[in-house]
């Protein structure tokens, strides 16, 4: 991986003292960056850090106060993306920015298509998409719709583009936060192969496993300034996690504890005497979706839901919510005599909540105040003749501001000014204002910092003592088990396996989803 | 519906200045204010109210009166613009409204009488009602998107109209339906009252009760509404039929102000008109945040620029030209990206374009 060369090369971009200051914030003080080529740097930080402010001002999208950014040596200063993109800086952003309706070829090339007489050269431009996807080693064919094809395949096709611009730097943003194992693989073997060409690679991931897996060097930020820069090869998972928080973890050995011990309740029959069943479902499925599964939910429980992208985890949470509508089996809710649920509107009348994994899509509304996002789900089932009154929403809005630590902590604000950790909480408060029975949380952490995570981990721990039901997905093992009491595996959108969460671990659900033992993520656990 | 931001007080002028120059609805009140400017300096009286016979009259109060009809259709279609809709049946709607109202006022035998007009004025309203339910079924229930949604009954709704009236000009001599147009109350003409009245009624539902809220969720995000439970289908319906309700009414003082009805040419293009109040008021046809006020400032500065044409002696036949000069202007003006590149040539008038924004155009 990473040689500790005797004459480090030359850096392809050098960042020195760069500040930028918005307002009255200082977004990045005196940060300094250097990028090797034939490296893969990862930027690592909190969000809020200054992470995205740094790429956007190498990539020109903002323009720095002071400080001074080389390019080869050579003192530049990029005046828009496009003129980093010339200059063989490219980015490739969490959202792939493509065009779905199109092919893969046509968004490879979009905007140089191969043209004479001003005719766009069809089977020219689709014989050159298929030449750089396969010096990626990415099978796709360039004559597909790119909508067609899953999350992390266009991911991919959005690299190939960036990088057929002949890119020197590559900045990847949170590329991995929807892909499953089998797909950051791919990805990492695509960085590989780049990195092998000299190209340095930008990598930003909350995901600190991989990480650890792919990168050579890593600058740490916090709060606008570099907090430290280091080999990867040399520095532990702890090390790096303080450096970023700049805390210890005590919070997280607390919540480990939580859920060992009531599951451990529970193992003994000791709990399950007494347990309330408040939702079940008896072959609940949906074609083309989930087959059919069945699942009860218990007061005061958390259950995990583990498996890989496509399992069915998302599904069997929409079918519970009704944001599908089931085509097979019932569904008993306590108190309700309806065996369907018909639309979300149906399960939040009966104290169903679901915060869903599209935060941006399916979540926020970004043009409205937080404190509007926080009480647009209570204001629905109220209706819209029944205002909620302004006395009741400053007390709601503020006792939630303070619960769940939402910063910055003025819910006039548009919702799009806060960052995404901060969203996710907002969104938890506005089920949690509705005092719902079931809660089905969705990936709630996913792309967002460690520490509003712990936050939110720690929060479903306190809600399951009070005895809400939880449903937590998530697509990292290791929280699912950390979380919950019971476990549910789902594996090609069928439940596989349901047990207590008593000495279970990573490479035992590993071993349920892969039907066979060890496997190779073990293999990678034991070199780290 | 002022934005509480710039409401601020005890600031330093500059930054009451600044924000003000920021808000929203600066330009489009500049411009109005310019185009009441240049109307004084081409008619010296053009500010003068006088009251004769109890009534205000004067320049500036027929621009309130004639502007009535755009501004109660653009508050109706605000609304519908803020959920992503958009309602171009509005115009043959107003006509219909017009055609009922009329033809039974004619067919009444007491055709004269206060009683008459109030019952023709409620039946026309309520078949506004089910056509606004019909529009809203097709946009919310069946799904259809909603420029071809109401593109239907605006291409059905003037045949319903001419069946309504026979084909003819329907003219009708009942004093209480004129006094909708050319009546006054309190001094003030009774439409430019109806349409305020309309105007304000409207601004306290949405802004007190949760209306406003949950439309904009909806023009915002209409998945995301429907996972916090929304009922959107309601709010859409709702929000349809008072469009049209509100077009009813528009097309009611139209044809008061006649005294008669023309299925093919009542509220023509009012649509239009309207959409562009909208749109020069700052809510955004993408839906969304929505402002009242603001297509209130669009619809009167309608209303002036039609009073402004012949006042300033522009000829008839550059007078849609005109307009849309006028339009593109404020359009532009009101852009953030424009009113950037504005600045930039400011400041910079005599330097050459950089390097990267050539790259950039060219590209």
């Amino acid at each position: 991986m990473s040689q500790a060369e005797v004459t480090p090369p030359r850096p392809v971009v050098e960042m020195r003292d760069v500040s930028i200051t918005f307002g009255t914030v200082r977004a990045l003080d005196q940060v300094s960056l250097r990028l090797l080529p034939g490296e893969v740097h990862a930027l690592m930080g909190e969000n809020g850090a200054g992470k995205s402010t740094l790429i956007k001002a190498l990539t020109g999208v903002y323009t720095i106060d002071s400080g001074q950014v080389d390019v080869d040596g050579v003192e530049t200063q990029f005046a828009t993306p496009a003129a980093a993109q010339h200059a063989g800086i490219s980015t490739v952003y969490q959202e792939v920015n493509l065009v779905p309706n199109l092919t893969v070829a046509e968004n490879m090339l979009l905007g140089r298509e191969p043209r004479r007489l001003g005719r766009i050269l069809r089977r020219e431009m689709n014989r050159r998409a298929a030449d750089s996807l396969q010096a990626l080693g990415i099978d796709v064919d360039p004559t597909s719709e790119l909508g067609s094809h899953p999350i992390a395949v266009q991911q991919l096709v959005a690299i190939a583009r960036a990088v057929d611009t002949d890119a020197r730097v590559l900045i990847l943003d949170e590329p991995t936060s929807s892909l499953d194992a089998d797909e950051v693989a791919r990805l990492f073997e695509v960085m590989r192969r780049l990195r092998e060409e000299d190209t340095a690679i930008v990598f930003v991931s909350h995901f600190l496993d991989q990480v650890f897996e792919i990168a050579d060097r890593m600058t740490i930020l916090r709060n606008g300034r570099v907090v430290g820069e280091r080999m990867v090869a040399e520095t532990t998972q702890l090390e790096l996690v303080q450096l970023m928080i700049g805390r210890d973890l005590q919070a997280l050995e607390r919540i480990d504890h939580a859920a060992q011990e009531v599951a451990e309740a529970e193992e003994t029959g000791e709990a399950a005497a007494q347990r309330l069943p408040v939702l079940s479902a008896v072959g609940l499925g949906r074609k083309g979706s989930l087959e059919a599964t069945d699942l009860t939910l218990y007061a005061g429980e958390v259950v995990g839901i583990a498996g890989l992208l496509g399992s069915g985890r998302t599904e069997l949470a929409r079918l519970l919510f009704g944001a599908d509508a089931a085509d097979t089996g019932d569904l008993s809710i306590e108190g309700s005599s309806r065996r369907r649920l018909r639309s979300p509107r149906h399960a939040i009348d009966r104290n169903l909540a679901f915060c869903s994994e599209d935060r941006k899509a399916e979540g926020v509304f970004e043009e409205l105040s937080v404190a509007d996002n926080m009480l647009l789900g209570l204001q629905a089932s109220r209706g819209w003749l029944r205002p909620i009154p302004p006395a009741t929403r400053a007390t709601l809005v503020a006792e939630f501001m303070t619960a769940l630590d939402i910063r910055p902590a003025d819910p006039s604000l548009p919702m799009r000014s806060l960052s995404g950790g901060n969203q996710q909480k907002v969104l938890l408060a506005r089920w949690l204002i509705t005092e719902p029975d079931v809660l089905l949380l969705d990936e709630p952490t996913r792309g967002i910092d460690i520490g509003a995570k712990t936050q939110i981990q720690q929060l479903v721990v306190d809600l399951a003592e009070k005895g809400m039901s939880v449903v937590f997905i998530s697509a990292e093992l290791e929280e699912v088990l950390r979380l919950s009491h019971r476990l549910v595996v789902l594996k090609d959108r069928r439940k596989i396996a349901e047990r207590p969460n008593v000495d279970i671990s990573v490479n035992d659900v590993l071993e349920i989803i892969t039907g066979e033992p060890g496997g190779l993520a073990e293999k990678e656990r034991v070199d780290a | 519906m002022p934005d509480p931001r710039t409401s601020g007080t005890g600031r330093t002028g500059r930054a009451l200045a600044g924000r003000a120059f920021a808000h929203r609805l600066f330009w489009p009140l500049a411009a109005l204010g310019a185009l009441l400017v240049v109307n004084v300096i081409a008619t010296p009286t053009f500010f003068n109210v006088r009251i004769q016979d109890g009534h205000l009259f004067g320049s500036l109060v027929d621009i309130v009166r004639n502007g009535a009809p755009v501004l109660l259709v653009a508050i109706g279609m605000t609304l519908v613009i803020a959920t992503r809709g958009i309602d171009l049946s509005v115009g043959a709607v107003a006509a219909i409204a017009g055609a009922v109202a009329c033809v039974y006022i004619v067919k009444s035998p007491a055709s004269g009488a206060a009683g008459t007009a109030i019952v023709a004025i409620t039946t026309a309203l309520a078949v506004c009602v089910a056509l606004g339910l019909w529009n809203g079924f097709l946009v919310s229930v069946i799904g259809i998107q909603p420029i071809i949604a109401t593109l239907v009954l605006m291409v059905a709704g003037r045949g319903i109209a001419m069946l309504v009236t026979g084909g003819q000009i329907t003219t009708v001599n009942n004093d209480t339906f004129a006094a909708l147009a050319s009546g006054y109350l309190l001094t003030l003409p009774v439409a430019a009252l109806i349409a305020l009245g309309v105007f304000a009624a409207t601004q306290v539902v949405v802004r007190r009760t949760a209306l406003g809220m949950l439309i904009e969720s909806v023009g915002i995000n209409p998945e995301a509404s429907r996972l916090a439970g929304v009922r959107s289908r309601t709010i859409i319906w709702t929000v349809y039929v008072f469009a049209a309700l509100c077009a009813g009414t528009a097309g009611l003082i139209i044809a008061a102000n006649t005294h008669s009805v023309n299925a093919n040419s009542l509220g023509l293009w009012i649509e239009l008109d309207a959409i562009l109040a909208v749109v020069i008021g700052g809510t955004s046809l993408a839906g969304g945040r929505f402002s009242l006020a603001g297509s209130l400032v669009g619809a009167m500065l309608i209303a002036t620029l039609t009073r402004t044409i012949p006042n300033i002696g522009i000829p008839a036949e550059a007078n849609y030209l005109f307009k849309a000069l006028v339009v593109v202007m404020v359009c532009l003006l009101q852009s953030p990206k424009a009113r950037a590149v504005l600045q930039r040539r400011g400041e910079r008038p005599a330097g050459p374009p950089s390097p990267s924004s050539r790259e950039e155009a060219v590209a």
